[in-house]
C-alpha cells in the first residue's frame, strides 16, 4: 500500500449505553476511494463524523497526515464533507456557496473567484452561478456539494452517502462522473454507503461494517469472491449457504451437506479441520445449469421451481429431492426458441461447480 | 353522502372568506369611522362632532395641529422611542433565549417554552402593578440599585433612592418584561426550523462557531427577527397601560394622548386625527417591507 493518509487506531464511540462504533482500526492510502459499507445503524456515519470531527472518540486515536485529530476542531481539519442532504446553504446562491469555505484562505478576491469558476466548471455548473440552491434540480444541487467540498482543496474528502438522492439514471452517471474528478484532483475520498454496487464500483478497496465492527477490508472483488465471514458473504451479492461438516482433507475437502442430502467438494482453506462444522457459500452465477446430465465434481440433480428472466440474464430457483431451494444465475448467452433455452419452469435440471467456488465459512 | 357535503366548495370559500368578514366588520368598519371622524368639526353636542351645516364638509384641523402643536410630535418621538428602544432590548434578550430553546433536549425545551408563556396566565395589569411596587422607592429592588449605584458613582451624586417610577426608563422596562414573549415565539419558531447540518457544513468549510452564527443562522433567522420585531413594536408604540401607570405624565406616549383626547377633552376628530397618523406611521413601514419582500420572493422563485 502506498503512503497512508488517514490512520484510525481502535477508534470507538458510545452514545449512552449504545456502542455505535467498536475498537475500529482502518488505514486509508492517499488518492485512494475507500468506501465504508453497511446497513443503517452499523455505525459507519458515525466513523465519518469522528473523521469530520462532529464526534469525538470515546476511544481510540485518529491520525490525518501523520496529526492527531483528537484537540483538532471541525473548522481546523483539512478535511471537507459532503453531506447526504447536501446542506447547501439556502439563503446564498451557487457561486457564494462554492466560495464560502475560502473566505477563510488568504487569497485575493480576484484568485477566490477564479478557484470558484474553476470548481463551478469542474461540475460543469458554471451557467447556474447566480442561482440559488432552490432554483436547480437535485442532481445540480450533488455537483454544487461536490464543488464547495472540494473548493479549499482538502487532503480528505468524506462523502456522506453521495448519490442516495438521486434516481437511478443520474446515480450511475454520477458515480463515474465522481470518479472521474476524484482522479483529476487527486483527493482521497471516504465515501460512507449502504449501497453494495455503488462501494464496489466506486472503490479502491471496501471496508464492510456491521455493529460498530469493522468485518472485512478489501478490494471489490476480494470481498466478494472471498468473504471471511457470513456476514459479509450475505451482505454483498446474493449467496446459497448452507450448514456443512468437514468429512476429509486431501486435494480437496469433502464436506458433508446435509440439507442438500449429499457431499460436495471445495478447495481446501486454511484453518479448516476434519469433523469441523461450518457454512458452505456459494454464489448463483458460479453454478452451471443445464437439461442435460453433468459429469463434475459436484454435480446436484433438482427440478426448476422459479424462473425470473432479466433479458440479459436469468434467476433460477432448482428446488432438491431434499426440498432445498438452490438459486443459480445464468447468462442467455445464446439466442433461441424454447429448444435452446437453458432451462424451464418444472424442467429436470443438473447444477455443477467448480471446488474452488465454493467457499468455506467458519465465522 | 356526509363527506361529500363537507367536501363541497362552499365550505372552503367559507372558511377562506371568514377572516375576511371578521377584518371588514372589525377592522376596515371602524377604521372607516375613525378616519372619516378625523375630518369632522368638534362641536358641543353628543356625539361630539359634526359634519356640514355651519361646519365645513372637511375639516384639516385635527392634522394640522398634528404639525404645529409641541405636545403631539412630542408624543409621537416619545413613543416611537420608547417603542425602538424596547423592541432592540427585546431582541438583544430574546434572540439568546430563543437560540438556547433550540439547542436544549426536548424535555426540556417544552419545560422552558412553558416558562416563557407562563407570564400569560397572570393578569397583565397585576403584573405592572408588581413592577410599580418593585420600582417604587420603599421597595427592596430600588433600595438595591440605589446601593449599588452609590457604590458606583462619585459622593456628589449619591441618591437615598433612584426616580425610577414615571420615567421613560420605567416604561421601557416593563414594556419589555410584557412583550419580550412576542419576541422570543417567532423567533423560536424560526431558529427552530433551521437545519443543524447547514452550520455543521459551514463549522466543516472552516468558519467558527462564531462565523457560523454570523453567516448561516443569523440570515437565516431574519424573518423571525423581523416579525418579532413588528410583534413588539407595534403594541409598543400604541401602549396606553403601561405609560398611563409608571410614565412620566409630562412627556406621555401618543396611547395616552389619543384616550385623553376622546375621554378628558371630548376633541373626538382631534383623536382620530392622531390614531389615524400612527396607524400610516405602523403601516406604512410594514406595507414597503413586505412590497419588497414579495418582489425579492418573486425574484427567488422566477428564474
Amino acid at each position: 500500500m502506498s503512503e497512508s493518509l488517514v490512520r484510525i487506531e481502535g477508534v470507538s464511540k458510545s452514545f449512552g449505553t449504545f456502542q455505535a462504533v467498536r475498537d475500529v482500526s482502518l488505514e486509508v492510502a492517499k488518492g485512494e476511494i475507500f468506501s465504508l459499507l453497511g446497513g443503517s445503524g452499523c455505525g459507519k456515519t458515525t466513523l465519518l463524523r469522528m473523521l469530520a470531527g462532529f464526534e469525538t472518540p470515546t476511544a481510540g486515536r485518529i491520525f490525518i497526515d501523520g496529526a492527531d485529530m483528537a484537540a483538532v476542531p471541525p473548522w481546523d481539519r483539512p478535511v471537507h464533507m459532503m453531506f447526504q442532504s447536501y446542506a447547501l446553504f439556502p439563503h446564498m446562491s451557487v457561486e457564494r456557496n462554492v466560495g464560502y469555505g475560502l473566505k477563510h484562505e488568504a487569497m485575493s478576491s480576484a484568485a477566490r473567484q477564479a478557484r470558484v469558476r474553476e470548481m463551478l466548471d469542474l461540475v460543469q455548473l458554471t451557467e447556474f452561478a447566480t442561482r440559488k440552491p432552490h432554483q436547480i434540480s437535485g442532481g445540480q444541487r450533488q455537483r454544487v456539494a461536490l464543488a464547495r467540498a472540494l473548493a479549499r482543496q482538502p487532503k480528505l474528502l468524506l462523502l456522506d452517502e453521495p448519490l442516495a438522492a438521486l434516481d437511478k439514471k443520474l446515480r450511475e452517471h454520477t458515480q463515474f462522473e465522481l470518479m472521474s474528478i476524484q482522479e483529476r484532483t487527486g483527493v482521497t475520498f471516504i465515501v460512507v454507503t449502504h449501497d453494495q454496487e455503488e462501494a464496489m464500483t466506486l472503490s479502491d478497496r471496501i471496508a464492510v461494517m456491521d455493529k460498530g465492527q469493522v468485518k472485512q477490508v478489501g478490494r471489490p472483488d476480494a470481498v466478494y469472491e472471498f468473504p471471511n465471514s457470513r456476514f459479509v458473504a450475505n451482505f454483498l451479492g446474493s449467496i446459497n449457504t448452507w450448514e456443512a461438516k468437514v468429512m476429509s482433507i486431501a486435494d480437496v475437502v469433502t464436506v458433508d451437506v446435509p440439507q442438500l442430502g449429499q457431499r460436495l467438494q471445495a478447495r481446501p482453506t486454511s484453518g479448516v479441520q476434519v469433523g469441523q462444522a461450518l457454512s458452505l457459500a456459494l454464489r448463483p452465477e458460479k453454478i452451471t445449469i443445464s437439461r442435460t446430465p453433468l459429469q463434475g465434481a459436484n454435480v446436484i440433480a433438482g427440478e426448476v421451481k422459479d424462473l425470473a428472466y432479466f433479458g440479459k440474464d436469468s434467476l433460477y430457483r432448482i428446488a432438491l429431492p431434499s426440498g432445498a431451494l438452490i438459486s443459480v444465475h445464468a447468462v442467455n448467452a445464446h439466442r433461441g426458441g424454447d429448444a435452446e433455452r437453458l432451462a424451464d419452469w418444472y424442467d429436470k435440471v443438473w447444477l455443477d461447480f467448480a471446488p474452488a467456488s465454493a467457499i468455506l465459512l467458519t465465522e | 353522502m356526509l363527506a361529500r357535503w363537507f367536501h363541497r366548495r362552499g365550505w372552503s370559500d367559507l372558511v377562506i372568506g371568514l377572516p375576511y368578514v371578521w377584518l371588514l366588520i372589525f377592522f376596515l368598519i371602524p377604521f372607516l369611522i375613525v378616519a372619516a371622524m378625523s375630518f369632522a368639526t368638534r362641536t358641543p353636542t353628543a356625539p361630539p362632532f359634526g359634519f356640514g351645516g355651519e361646519n365645513p364638509a372637511i375639516n384639516l384641523t385635527g392634522y394640522s395641529r398634528l404639525f404645529t402643536d409641541a405636545l403631539y410630535l412630542r408624543a409621537f418621538v416619545t413613543s416611537l422611542a420608547n417603542a425602538a428602544v424596547a423592541m432592540v432590548l427585546c431582541l438583544a434578550l430574546g434572540y439568546p433565549m430563543a437560540l438556547g430553546l433550540t439547542r436544549v433536549e426536548r424535555g426540556w425545551r417544552n419545560i422552558l417554552l412553558m416558562l416563557v408563556i407562563l407570564p400569560f396566565w397572570t393578569s397583565f395589569l397585576l403584573r405592572v402593578y408588581a413592577w410599580m411596587g418593585l420600582m417604587g422607592s420603599n421597595s427592596w429592588f430600588n433600595h438595591l440599585l440605589t446601593q449599588a449605584w452609590n457604590w458606583l458613582v462619585p459622593q456628589a451624586w449619591a441618591l437615598r433612592s433612584l426616580p425610577l417610577m414615571h420615567s421613560n426608563f420605567a416604561v421601557v422596562l416593563v414594556m419589555v418584561y410584557t412583550y419580550l414573549p412576542f419576541m422570543i415565539l417567532p423567533l423560536y419558531a424560526n431558529l427552530e426550523r433551521l437545519d443543524e447540518t447547514l452550520d455543521e457544513a459551514a463549522m466543516d468549510l472552516g468558519s467558527r462557531p462564531f462565523a457560523v452564527f454570523r453567516d448561516i443562522t443569523l440570515p437565516q433567522s431574519l424573518p423571525g427577527i423581523i416579525a418579532g420585531g413588528m410583534l413588539v413594536f407595534i403594541p409598543a408604540a400604541g401602549e396606553l397601560v403601561i405609560p398611563t401607570l409608571v410614565g412620566d405624565a409630562s412627556s406621555p406616549m401618543i396611547g395616552r394622548v389619543i384616550s385623553d383626547e376622546f375621554a378628558s377633552a371630548r376633541d373626538w376628530p382631534m383623536a382620530s386625527s392622531v390614531a389615524v397618523a400612527l396607524l400610516i406611521l405602523m403601516v406604512g413601514p410594514m406595507m414597503i417591507y413586505s412590497h419588497f419582500e414579495a418582489r425579492a420572493q418573486s425574484r427567488e422563485s422566477g428564474t
